[in-house]
């Protein structure tokens, strides 16, 4: 993924920071907590949210299982309708084959409709070391990208920020980059708001070549759909003469009635809306003199692990996902910890799940972040497809301190054991025989017991954690198996 | 009825309490409570830090000993979803290894007899008024397990609102985890701290003396907390409460 995210510490040194940066936790609760309730509004309004779900379940996991079928016929409908597609199996690639496509037009300016597929891949950088400026549109991305930061969430990449940052981050940088901050800027939403409208109207009408990505591909006419709030997004599909879209292969939906059930979940499980303000499709090219949009059109579809992940059954559920945030938004271990300790463009519960399947688990960050979750549930609770969330996190965590079967770039390997697991290993297999022989158990009770005035206050070794916020239970007299013994559960006679 | 008691692990080594009690308010309500010796651990959190294939003997054990009973009961809410909702998954992730139906068939007749405390009360035995006694303020926190694995509704709260004496108030953010989710406690010490200071300062809000859950795991994190924080509030598992009466009252 994005050369941005390499050397990332593992997650739970990661989160440190954050839990302890109380602006950054104010930011993302009072951001969480209000979307959160928005769109538990917006959902019980649907009497059917339940058989939605359901259906967006089964088209998805449908077209999965066709996927080679479905990609064969949107390559087809795309090339008939004006479009060449490109096959790309890895980041490298994918950026090779866009820098190439926009070098080839002679501009050395894109513009850009957010899109994750490309934070993915981590093509402005890739573009910018080609001598290529890619401008973010869409407002919590320019945002990101004039602060030189990093997204934190998929929905408002900027969510972790307040508006006093927003203001500084425009007066200090907008001029760097165009049209500077007007004199006086404040933090008022409005006054923020058109600051970037006219510092991206620039952008807009001088571009030549726009970049995006898509929510949906529809397999039978060849058409990708764009589902956003602003604007910005409608702006570059249309004015660019060149439009390159940069798309994972999962993204596909067979037929337009498909959609039908698709725009009914998203907008109201990512932004609480009823209907999204601005949904595009475009297909292949337009006759530029007499319609809007591009007439050149290419479709640069991207694999980067999916088709690794979709070998997993346990796993491939998370292939299902529509990014529409909702899990990040309830997530307890999210809004306390931040989107940037996940170490991936994809944060959140559903980022935890992802990247390690798209990049493996061989990385310190991509080993922790199946256990970045308490497993309560909440994730696949407001799931609009229902990806098992907290299954896969187990099942990530066994492929962690197990190994097992797993396809690397297509190749069934056997992966052994993460390192670093060891003594963990031990203990579980030593409380495994313990718990497998009652009368060990009952042993190691007593002797708790009786040594129970000499336990210590704090635990050492990863105790410590547990003891550096926490008092220890004290264990009692008399484990409970030992009263029963005696009594007869109360029935009888003490000795 | 010839019902077993499943303490848990956690609750006969560390909390014998809830178990004398779960045992005395059965028996009020005329049930026979065995405990069966043999009993251990369900392997939950082998399961869920990823050693499922240790958790297996734990399983098979926990169906040796538990599977000749009418019904197993469990004060614990992630413990009964253990077995209800993982037990599955562990034969069919078994079958897809190519190990067979073997443990599918051990672990089926344990799945549908195992229930929580408070469902036992209300679905099986049909009673909400199980004759307690608690003159105290009490807020109630669902645990992430008892609500959205076993789906345990509104049954806990129904249960402490028939109880003399008790005023029940409402927890803010009560669906929010407590954060500590097993070994995650120990893992991302830092993020469950900060969940659990947040829990408990919503229980402080509510003015109650009691936070009470069906579940002593959460309890013994949250009540940790509540000791570190120097609250006064206290940490009771439901079925003590449940079990209080005027002439033995819990304190």
């Amino acid at each position: 993924m994005s050369g941005t995210y390499l050397g990332m510490p593992a997650f739970p040194k990661a989160a440190h920071e954050a839990v302890h940066n109380a602006t950054l936790r104010g930011n993302l609760r009072h951001a969480t907590h209000t979307i959160r309730g928005k769109r538990a509004k917006a959902v019980a309004e649907m009497s059917d949210w339940a058989e939605l779900r359901e259906a967006g379940k089964l088209i998805k996991d449908h077209t999965l299982r066709h996927l080679d079928r479905y990609l064969v016929q949107l390559e087809e409908s795309v090339t008939a309708a004006g479009g060449t597609v490109h096959w790309a199996v890895d980041a490298d690639e994918a950026n090779r084959i866009v820098a190439d496509l926009v070098k080839a037009t002679g501009e050395t300016e894109v513009v850009k409709v957010k899109s994750m597929a490309t934070q993915e891949i981590g093509l402005n950088e890739a573009l910018e070391a080609e001598g290529i400026h890619a401008y973010e549109t869409d407002l919590a991305e320019l945002i990101v990208q004039l602060g030189k930061d990093r997204p934190s969430h998929i929905l408002v990449p900027a969510i972790h920020r307040n508006r006093g940052e927003i203001r500084d981050i425009f007066a200090r940088e907008m001029s760097e980059w165009g049209r500077p901050a007007p004199e006086g800027l404040t933090d008022t939403p409005a006054e923020l708001a058109e600051a970037a409208r006219l510092h991206l109207r620039e952008k807009f009408l001088r571009a030549k070549v726009g970049v995006s990505g898509a929510n949906f591909m529809v397999a039978e006419t060849g058409t990708l759909v764009v589902v956003e709030s602003e604007g910005n997004g409608r702006m570059c599909l249309t004015l660019p003469e060149t439009l390159i879209s940069v798309v994972g292969i999962e993204k596909i939906v067979p037929t337009w009635q498909d959609l039908e059930v698709f725009l009914q979940t998203l907008p109201r499980s990512s932004t609480a809306e009823r209907m999204n303000p601005y949904t595009s499709t475009w297909t292949g090219t337009t006759d530029s003199a007499t319609a809007d949009g591009p007439s050149v059109f290419h479709l640069v579809l991207i694999d980067n692990g999916r088709t690794d992940t979709l070998a997993d059954e346990v796993g491939r559920q998370a292939l299902r996902c529509i990014r529409c945030s909702a899990c990040l938004n309830v997530c307890p271990v999210y809004e306390r910890a931040g989107g940037h300790a996940y170490g991936s463009v994809y944060p959140g519960p559903i980022g935890a799940i992802l990247s390690p399947q798209l990049r493996g688990t061989a990385s310190e960050v991509d080993a922790s972040l199946p256990y970045a979750s308490s497993l309560c549930g909440a994730c696949y609770e407001v799931c609009p497809v229902a990806i098992d969330i907290p299954e896969v996190l187990v099942h990530l965590r066994e492929r962690v301190v197990q190994g097992g079967p797993v396809t690397e770039k297509g190749n069934k390997v056997v992966l052994k054991p993460a390192k670093g697991h060891a003594a963990e290993r031990a203990a579980m297999r030593a409380a495994r025989w313990a718990f497998s022989h009652p009368g060990a158990l009952r042993t190691g009770q007593r002797l708790a017991s009786r040594s129970r005035r000499l336990h210590p206050r704090t635990l050492p070794g990863p105790g410590r954690a547990w003891s550096a916020t926490r008092d220890l239970p004290t264990v009692p007299a008399e484990p409970f198996r030992d009263w029963w013994q005696r009594t007869n559960g109360g029935k009888g006679m003490s000795k | 009825m010839r019902v077993a008691l499943f303490l848990t692990c956690v609750n006969d080594t560390l909390y014998p309490e809830t178990g004398r009690a779960v045992v005395k308010l059965l028996t009020r309500l005329g049930v026979d409570v065995d405990f069966p010796m043999g009993q251990t651990c369900c392997g939950q959190a082998h399961y869920n830090t990823g050693y499922r294939h240790e958790a297996e003997p734990l399983a098979r054990k926990f169906s040796d000993v538990f599977r000749e009973y009418e019904a197993i009961v469990t004060p614990s809410g992630s413990c009964g979803a253990m077995v209800r909702e993982l037990y599955p998954r562990m034969g069919e992730r078994a079958r897809a290894e190519g190990r067979g139906d073997t443990l599918a068939r051990t672990l089926a007749p344990v799945v549908p007899k195992t229930y929580e405390l408070t469902e036992f009360l209300v679905d099986v035995l049909g009673v909400t008024d199980v004759g307690a006694y608690y003159p105290h303020k009490v807020t109630y926190h669902p645990t992430c397990h008892g609500l959205r694995g076993l789906g345990l509704g509104e049954r806990p709260r129904r249960l402490l609102q028939a109880v003399k004496g008790l005023e029940l108030v409402e927890l803010p953010g009560a669906d929010e985890c407590c954060g500590f989710g097993g070994t995650f406690a120990l893992k991302n010490a830092d993020v469950s701290a900060a969940m659990g200071a947040d829990k408990v300062r919503n229980a402080e809000s509510t003015g109650a003396e009691v936070l009470c859950a069906a579940d002593n795991s959460c309890l013994m994190h949250i009540g940790g907390t509540m000791a570190r924080l120097r609250t006064g509030m206290r940490p009771v598992h439901i079925a003590e409460i449940l079990a209080s009466t005027e002439e033995e009252p819990t304190v």
